[in-house]
């Protein structure tokens, strides 16, 4: 019983990186390629990891594998982000399918300041600063 | 080795070989760097499915290195790509 869901954890995570590799290749720009790996793939090591859990049962493995998922769901956000948003700061391009990109009108990429869209709203009014 | 062992790393092989073509291919850096993630993702899973393998349990440190030195690499490429390094698009 436990042979074969070890197998078939394994089976599984192996066709979940198969298929981050595939997007890796055939999805068109940055930002979906990332979407690709880091789900898909972040998946795969972490059901692979709990096969090898199962399969050793023994305290310190167990442990050891569940520190390498934690590790790895704490990670891959982090990473993704770091390179997704170095990726918009150089400029890589978007699809050209892309309908919204709503970091555009606020950015700058001179400076890298972002414009919240709301900038006078803390500001007390004049015409109202002298009421009594 | 079982027949569902020896599938599964077939499944990841093909899966590094995919990414390297993107790490290949790739047009910008980032690209890449999305690549190379991908590349210390799947030698995780390898290195989980050849400990069950072989039954050698410290074979789970390698991976716990080896995802440790990927997110690494990942931030330290990103510092590079923002502050503005050569870069050949």
């Amino acid at each position: 019983m436990t042979e074969l869901l070890t197998e078939l954890l394994i089976l599984v995570g192996a066709v979940f990186m198969l298929l981050a590799a595939l997007g890796v290749v055939r999805l068109p720009d940055l930002l979906t390629r990332m979407h690709a790996t880091t789900k898909a793939a972040t998946l795969g090591a972490t059901l692979i990891m709990l096969a090898v859990a199962l399969h050793f049962a023994q305290v310190a493995v167990v442990a050891r594998a569940l520190g390498v998922i934690l590790f790895i769901l704490m990670t891959a956000p982090v990473a993704a982000h770091v390179i997704g948003r170095a990726g918009y700061f150089v400029g890589s391009r978007l699809w050209e399918g892309t309908l919204k990109d709503e970091l555009k009108p606020n950015y700058d990429p001179l400076t890298h300041e972002l414009k919240s869209g709301r900038e006078d709203q803390g500001k007390p009014r004049p015409d109202e600063s002298d009421a009594p | 080795m079982s027949p569902i062992i020896l599938l599964s790393l077939a499944l990841m092989a093909l899966a590094l070989c995919l990414a390297f073509v993107r790490l290949f291919r790739g047009p910008s850096l980032p690209d890449r760097v999305v690549a190379l993630e991908l590349f210390s993702s799947i030698l995780v899973g390898i290195i989980g499915v050849v400990a069950i393998a072989t039954d050698v349990a410290s074979l789970l440190d390698v991976a716990i290195v080896m995802a440790l030195m990927a997110f690494m690499a990942a931030i330290g490429f990103a510092r590079f790509l923002e502050r503005g390094g050569p870069r050949d698009d």
